[in-house]
């Protein structure tokens, strides 16, 4: 079994190097189509031509496409994501000051999200068909259809400028005590848990209706076993695969995707990082964000297909 | 607090905003005689006037309190934020570095140059400038403030390594020398009588000779670097060492780049931020209605234009300009797209505040009939004429769909090209034919002159030529005499008013929005927050 699996890792891995390698190669093309260079972006209004043409010279952006980025290729093996061009800094300090804040959030919200949907999604499951399933089936679909930034902006004038229980703004910064957090926390969290709960818990609620429809279920039932453990040892195992894989993609969407929460209340992670970088062609700080964004997808799905072989006995005992 | 009734008085007189302007102006230490002056070029009565230059003292006596903490949020935040005053890029940049540092000298509310660092500044020729530096100034290291602080600041612009953003003015100095124990020497290639309002601007702000890490944010201004964390936030707290006796008010300052205008004014009225910049106008009744909250209004001498440019296409015709020129409905395009929160533009780019401004120049107003004339002999016909804005200058897309409409009624087609803000400036400003543009407030007409309308300027955006008028920019460069400068200034806006492909509608006004308890903000027309100066001037009442 380990002799399997290991097999699997080590495919995986290989595959991902290279889906990195593709996707690193596509976004230096585009990022040099766009209209407009780190120099003409940084100068703006005092943007001449002998100014652009400095400033080009300082930033290396004289050579070809391709040889740049066989430079940054040949820097990031050595573990080097470069410097910034438009800010004093190296990209991995920049990233260092954002990604563990990204990190956190994600992390608070999946404790929250992931637990609310499995359950929802399993009560709903199991009970189809009742009046449950149906308000919990019909709130996440008009829940999801909402989009985040109306919701964040709802809560913001709910909680923060009417009620003025909640602030609204969120710096990571000045969190010392659980009870700011808490506060802190509350909304983004919330505009986040509407956005990823719903997906979770319709894949959730299918995948285990798929399993407890088939005929080994009726098996099971003839065995005499009845309610949870039915479900929970029996049906459950082999719906993980299809539950994991969801749970994987909203977790890449939260690392990643939640530029609309990072902009509405000031959150200072990798999305708006990497939103400025688009809009001021800072190739080497867009390279690693989406390096970034790419291996935590990998990794998370990998996770997932594991999660979901380890806890179906007819794959984890496969020869 | 007989302030208060005096306050109630001049509003009385003179209506909110104005009245405001006026006690701000008074505040900074205006005389008599420039006050009367202010109030007789707004058209007021001279008996309204002299009543009012006679609070000046009650104003001064409006006791501003001592400590508090404020919390400030401006539109611009980026990860190119910086301490360096010479790469500056964006207001949050110029906000930190006033809080940071001081210039040689600073600009009031007419962008005329007022002693700061030098507490004394004259030249004979407009070619060597002499300063003579404040004595007891200290950086916040410990340092005193001595002549080589100012030949390093000033000098590091013209080195290429340096990538200053002020490069291109830097390069008219030729030498700067310590010749004293507190004076130092600035000589010019070529005289310049602005050199004071130069040296007045953000990116000439003074650092401790030598720095080349500037990640401490060492200066002379009136708040220290707390912390600074680039497109996020820095905090200052007060320099109890600073120069001026009594300043800065504030304890501590907590500014925030914020990029969202619903999330700043969200959190403005939340309570999180005392002070936003960079409001809009469809924001003002939200803020006004809630109680404890006032929107500032500084008139600016920001404003978005019509380039036409003049060396190919249909501007090539100078009917064609002029007849686009008649096709603003500016006072509508004042209230409707702006909601009132601009003033009319004359076609040429000197704002009414300016100190230099020629009020004699007739306003062009809205006239079909003018138009169809000049389209008439511009022999353009049917063609269909594309016209590029976008949202990134502001407001240009309302203005360019009010202009197709006039269009219309004059049998001239006009196709509104709306492109994205993303490399708007790079792509297709300069380059359309007819693209709108946005040009922020420059600290002297010079510049202004020099970079958007000579003919060799750089963004003379409607290729304009005028031998004459480049004439007039150097003759007025060169000249000390205020009144001839003014003669000068007033020839060029005419020129500029009659001949250039630039059509200017309207300058734009800034809307800070702030609780009540900040008092203090006055009027600089460079743009919102006292054109990024508010720190040591405001306080925070209880």
């Amino acid at each position: 079994m380990s002799a399997f699996l290991l097999r699997l890792v080590a495919r995986r891995v290989g595959l991902a190097l290279l889906s990195l390698l593709l996707v690193s190669a596509m976004v230096f093309a585009i990022t040099a189509v766009l209209p407009g260079d780190a120099a003409t972006e940084q100068l703006g209004q005092d943007a001449t031509p002998e100014a652009v043409a400095a400033l080009r010279e300082q930033l290396g952006l004289g050579q070809s496409v391709p040889v740049r980025y066989a430079h940054w290729l040949g820097r990031l093996v050595q573990g080097d994501f470069g410097r910034s061009m438009v800010s004093d800094a190296t990209v991995s300090e920049l990233l260092s000051s954002r990604l563990p804040n990204s990190l956190r959030l994600a992390a608070v919200t999946a404790a929250i999200s992931i637990p609310l949907a499995l359950v929802l999604g399993i009560l709903a499951a199991v009970r189809r068909g009742s009046w449950f399933d149906r308000a919990v089936s019909m709130g996440t679909v008009a829940i999801v259809s909402v989009p985040e930034f109306l919701v964040a902006t709802i809560a913001v004038l709910v909680f923060a400028v009417h009620l003025r229980w909640l602030p609204a703004l969120s710096y990571a910064s000045d969190i010392s005590s659980l009870g700011q957090m808490l506060r802190a926390f509350a909304m983004p969290v919330l505009t986040l848990c509407c956005v990823t709960v719903a997906q979770m818990l319709r894949m959730t609620r299918a995948a285990l209706i798929d399993q407890l429809e088939a005929p080994y279920i009726e098996m099971v039932r003839l065995k005499g076993a009845t309610g949870a453990r039915l479900v929970l040892a029996h049906a459950l195992p082999n719906a993980i695969g299809p539950i994991a894989n969801a749970v994987a993609l909203s977790m890449s969407y939260l690392l990643g995707g939640v530029i609309v929460v990072e902009t509405i209340f000031n959150y200072p992670g990798v999305s708006k990082l990497m939103v400025d970088g688009v809009a001021q062609r800072d190739i080497p700080l867009v390279q690693a964000c989406t390096m970034i964004f790419c291996a935590g997808y990998l990794v998370l799905v990998m996770l997932a297909d594991l999660c979901g072989i380890l806890a179906n006995p007819r794959l984890r005992h496969r020869r | 607090m007989p302030a208060m009734s005096d306050r109630e008085r001049l509003h009385a007189l003179l209506g909110e905003g104005e009245g405001e302007r006026l006690l701000g102006a008074l505040r900074r230490g205006l005389t008599r005689r420039e006050l009367l002056g202010l109030l007789l070029k707004g058209g007021m009565l001279a008996a309204a006037a002299g009543s009012t230059a006679g609070l000046a003292l009650s104003a001064h006596a409006q006791t501003p309190r001592r400590g508090g903490r404020l919390r400030v949020a401006s539109a611009a935040a980026s990860i190119a934020d910086t301490l360096d005053p010479a790469k500056q890029a964006n207001y949050t940049d110029y906000l930190r570095g006033c809080m940071l540092h001081n210039g040689l000298t600073t600009l009031d509310g007419r962008l005329a140059p007022q002693p700061e660092l030098a507490e004394w500044f004259d030249s004979a020729d407009a070619r060597s400038w002499v300063f003579r530096l404040r004595e007891g100034v200290l950086f916040h290291n410990g340092k005193a403030l001595a002549p080589e602080d100012v030949v390093f600041s000033l000098l590091r612009h013209k080195d290429p390594a340096t990538a200053s953003k002020a490069r291109v003015l830097a390069e008219q100095i030729d030498s700067v020398r310590a010749t004293g124990p507190r004076e130092v020497t600035v000589t010019l290639k070529q005289p310049n009588a602005d050199l004071p309002v130069i040296l007045g601007t953000h990116h000439f702000h003074i650092v401790p000779a030598g720095t080349t890490d500037f990640s401490a944010g060492i200066g002379t201004g009136p708040f220290r670097l707390k912390e600074f964390k680039r497109g996020l936030r820095s905090v200052v707290v007060r320099n109890e060492r600073y120069w001026k006796p009594g300043r800065p008010y504030l304890d501590e300052i907590e500014l925030s780049g914020l990029g969202d205008e619903s999330a700043r004014v969200n959190a403005l009225l939340s309570g999180d931020l005392d002070l936003v910049g960079g409001v809009n106008p469809r924001s003002v009744a939200r803020i006004k209605a809630t109680a404890g909250y006032d929107v500032f209004v500084t008139r600016s001498g920001q404003y978005t234009d019509l380039d036409i440019r003049q060396d190919l296409g249909p501007g090539a015709s100078p009917d064609f300009v002029l007849a686009m020129k008649y096709l603003f409905d500016r006072p509508r395009m004042r209230d409707a797209v702006a909601l009132g929160y601009a003033e009319l533009g004359n076609d040429q780019p000197i704002d009414p505040s300016h100190r230099f401004y020629f009020p004699g120049l007739p306003q062009r107003a809205y006239d079909p009939e003018r138009a169809r004339y000049h389209f008439r002999k511009s022999g353009l016909g049917n063609t269909v004429v594309p016209v590029v804005a976008s949202p990134v200058a502001i407001y240009s897309v309302e203005m360019a769909l009010m202009l197709q409409q006039a269009a219309d009624g004059i049998g001239l087609k006009l196709d509104v090209k709306r492109m994205p803000a993303d490399g708007y400036w790079s792509t297709y400003w300069m380059k359309s034919p007819i693209a709108f543009g946005n040009v922020n407030a420059r600290p002297s007409a010079d510049i202004l002159f020099t970079q958007f309308f000579k003919s060799d300027g750089p963004w003379n955006a409607s290729r304009w030529r005028n031998p004459h008028f480049d004439q007039l920019l150097l003759l007025a460069r060169s000249e000390s005499d205020e009144a001839r400068r003014q003669q000068y200034y007033a020839d060029m806006q005419t020129l500029i008013h009659d001949g250039a492909g630039v059509g200017i509608p309207m300058f734009l006004s800034s809307l800070d929005g702030h609780t009540t308890r900040l008092k203090g903000l006055s009027p600089v027309p460079l743009g919102g927050m006292m054109g990024a100066a508010f720190a040591e001037h405001v306080w925070l009442e209880d």
